[in-house]
């Protein structure tokens, strides 16, 4: 059997949540892969969250929020886009394949955005094999 | 140690089928901290709810996890019920194992291992979690209605009946919308201005309606209870407040232009009411068109008013608004048919769409309500199309509900006003409403002739002597396999609805998201459909999705409701999940300060660190991400509480 990835997601609670939502209310079939956690705005998530997450074993990071412009916090998203394009530098300076994290803006309306992401992302991550540089850490946190 | 009970929810056969959730309660039942694990048919039933209540009695719960369908969906209902057992309600997790697990993955196992991670990941953070004081604040009682079409209109009245005040916005210089251009109504045909202009008129005399035409709302800020909102009122020319409404300017105003409301058929004047019966009734004057503002001289209309109300220098005006409660009712555009070249809307004069036919008929119209062409002659032969850019997708995959209706109301009355032909080009008659499918069967016997098929093409190239001259209808009928090449005088379209041209505008002032059709959307489709994710702000009517008119009056009347539940309460509960400044650790570097949209941080000199007022605090966290030493926490979010939970999603 191929290699099965484990997958963080991180959604905000009014764009990616819901659009996440659609696509379950419509049967949207993707894969098991992505464990999604929820935050109210992307600009809530610390950087130390995704390092954390790759830590912890996770083959791949997918952080989703509203569209730039179309915020629920109206600002929010745009101190996540800055915040989260460093943290993909700062990723690929640890040693990490910066294809492991992705950043996608999914609205409530893209049930099925949501669903073609997730499908792209885990065949992206499969294909890279398991993450060893930042999980081999583990150790550390005890 | 913590006591946590774990429900894990079947939801009938919903998360069951892909879900063993016997497994996923064996599981829970071995992680630390879970003292009960069950599983349910129905959590969310009231003996679902009751079993959550007794197990928190009965096994002294101190945190619960509903293992169910979507938190945006029933998290609500759970706090109530863990509140009533004496739990504070933010020890309620849920875990979505519906629309994140059973419904989108097929294979049993892989569905089960990841329903069993994310409860995992809940137990982690649930450990974590603490309670959270409630917060309320004043509710403002008045509303703000936006569109004054029929929706908007009778959504006011219903609050302005209810004894609230109500400020309503429309965009046009009268009220009315797209129903004071109907001329009848189906399926009962009543007069479309008989049952809507005394509705205008009660707007206008209502003491709590304050009416604000030609104006359109620049900014809202603020939340529920407690709306700021910025209105621009278009410069008119005409002082309202001095305007008699004696109309002698329009009599003598030589400036022309074409009638926006009779759909370009006919002229008014550069100063202008829309029709007779508008409200207000007083007129505005059209820069484009008025012979002042054009060559610089006239000033006619200012030398006949006895009352002194022209004013040419009239500015824009800002009027500021605070509200309680905001309802949208802001309706369709009917969909540009130059576009669907195929029809030849635009290029042959024969070819109306669905709105000038409603003015050819009216009698307040271009032909006083003859059902004659542009070039005044009596129609012999007509057909009328359905789903010109709807069901289609083309254009609109969307069936806009109203055509196969105004269809059949225009076929009536072609038949009662000429002796004309009638044919109706449709793919499916949809006579979903109460008495319309009896209304179609009346017009089975007025000898309309209904062809199974959609309009392919409509041209003026005759193949045969009986074509010349005419339009040809091209179109398969799909009962008898036949392609037809249907020869007529008149062409009507019903043009699909669609969103209002600009709604993306109002959709950033409103923080109301579109869906892909770009109506708005509602808050659940089946059980919250006048509700938006924006608390406090409410759609209705065709703002949402093509509707005819019983259904946008039941849902502005239902939106009335809905926005006096908040408006009629003294105090309105906020969500608690606010953040706060741990002034030891803090620096004093105003990151935060800087970040937050809505002002709640502030820097304390004397204290040399920050604080955040928790009434202005939305909960969003930015700050919390943004706070170089860590003093700010985001409650409910904190960084504890979500590392757990990774750590736990992370663990199987």
């Amino acid at each position: 059997m191929s290699f099965d990835p484990k997958i963080l997601g991180i959604a905000c609670n009014w764009c990616t949540y819901t659009g996440a939502d659609l696509a379950g209310t419509t049967r949207l079939h993707y894969p098991h892969n992505v464990r999604v956690a929820r935050v109210m705005c992307s600009s809530r998530i610390n950087p130390a969250f995704i390092f954390r997450a790759f830590v912890l074993g996770a083959d791949g990071v997918l952080v989703g929020g509203c569209h730039p412009g179309d915020c629920h916090y109206s600002t929010g998203n745009l101190y996540a886009r800055r915040r989260l394009a460093v943290t993909k530098k700062i990723l690929e300076f640890a040693g990490l394949e910066p294809e492991r994290f992705r950043v996608a803006w999914i609205s409530a309306s893209e049930g099925n955005i949501f669903a073609e992401t997730v499908r792209e992302f885990t065949e992206q991550v499969r294909n890279l094999g398991p993450q060893t540089k930042l999980a081999a850490q583990k150790r550390m946190l005890a | 140690m913590s006591r946590i009970g774990v429900f894990v929810c079947h939801c009938g056969l919903n998360i069951a089928r892909t879900v063993r959730v016997d497994e996923v309660v064996e599981f829970a039942r071995k992680l630390p901290g879970v003292v009960l694990a069950e599983d349910y048919k129905f959590v969310c039933s009231t003996p679902g709810q009751e079993l959550i209540q007794e197990s928190i009695e009965k096994h002294r719960l101190d945190r619960v996890i509903v293992a169910a369908c979507s938190p945006l969906m029933h998290e609500k209902t759970f706090r109530k019920v863990i509140e009533k057992s004496g739990l504070n309600q933010y020890m309620l997790t849920i875990v979505n194992i519906r629309e994140q697990c059973s419904w989108v993955i097929e294979d049993e196992d892989k569905a089960t291992e990841k329903a069993k991670a994310m409860v995992n990941g809940a137990v982690y953070r649930a450990r974590l979690l603490a309670p959270l004081a409630a917060r309320f604040i004043d509710v403002n009682h008045d509303a703000l209605v936006v569109g004054a079409g029929i929706t908007g209109i009778q959504a006011a009245l219903e609050l302005a009946n209810a004894g609230r005040k109500v400020y309503l916005v429309e965009k046009g210089s009268t009220i009315g919308g797209h129903m004071a251009q109907f001329d009848k109504t189906f399926p009962t045909l009543d007069c479309s201005a008989c049952i809507l202009t005394p509705k205008m008129d009660a707007v206008l005399q209502h003491p709590n309606i304050e009416l604000l035409t030609y104006s359109e709302v620049s900014e809202v800020q603020g939340f529920v209870g407690n709306f700021n909102v910025k209105v621009r009122q278009k410069a008119r020319y005409v002082d309202h407040e001095k305007c008699n409404g004696c109309m002698a300017c329009m009599e003598k105003c030589p400036g022309k232009a074409s009638s926006e409301f009779d759909e370009l058929l006919s002229t008014r004047k550069a100063i202008y009411i829309p029709f007779p019966q508008a409200v207000p009734q007083k007129p505005i004057i059209d820069r484009e068109s008025c012979t002042y503002f054009l060559k610089g001289k006239c000033r006619l209309c200012e030398k006949i008013c006895q009352q002194g109300a022209i004013d040419y220098e009239q500015q824009d005006s800002e009027i500021s608004l605070q509200v309680g409660a905001i309802i949208l009712a802001t309706g369709y555009d009917l969909m540009n048919t130059e576009a669907l070249k195929q029809f030849g809307y635009g290029s042959y004069p024969g070819v109306y769409h669905a709105l000038e036919i409603e003015r050819l008929f009216n009698s307040t119209g271009p032909t006083d309500g003859k059902a004659v062409m542009r070039d005044g002659r009596e129609p012999a032969s007509i057909a009328i199309l359905h789903c010109i850019g709807s069901r289609d997708k083309n254009y609109n995959e969307y069936c806009s509900r109203v055509c196969c209706m105004y269809a059949l109301k225009f076929a009536h009355l072609f038949k009662e006003k000429t002796s004309a032909d009638v044919y109706q080009l449709y793919i499916d008659m949809r006579c979903f409403g109460k008495n319309y499918e009896e209304f179609y069967h009346r017009l089975l016997e007025e000898d309309v002739k209904f062809i199974r098929g959609k309009a392919a093409r409509v041209t003026d190239r005759a193949l045969s002597p009986e074509e010349e001259g005419k339009l040809i209808v091209e179109v398969e009928d799909t009962l008898s396999n036949k392609f037809m090449r249907l020869p007529v005088d008149m062409v009507v379209l019903a043009p699909a609805m669609q969103a209002r041209r600009g709604v993306e505008d109002l959709s950033r002032i409103f923080n109301v998201s579109l869906d892909k059709n770009r109506f708005f959307i509602e808050r659940h489709p089946k059980l919250d459909p006048l509700a938006t994710h924006t608390d406090g702000v409410f759609i209705a009517g065709a703002c949402q999705g093509p509707k005819d008119i019983p259904d946008c009056v039941a849902q502005a009347i239902g939106a009335a409701a809905e926005a006096i539940t908040i408006i009629g309460k003294d105090k309105l509960e906020l969500e608690a999940a606010t953040a706060f400044v741990n002034q030891q650790i803090c620096c004093g570097c105003q990151n935060c300060v800087q970040v937050c949209p809505y002002d709640a941080p502030g820097y304390l000199a004397d204290k040399g660190a920050s604080e955040i007022n928790e009434a202005l605090c939305k909960g969003c966290g930015l700050c919390a991400a943004s706070c170089p030493t860590g003093a700010i926490t985001a409650r409910h979010f904190a960084n504890d509480q979500f590392m757990a939970e990774l750590e736990g999603l992370m663990q199987y």
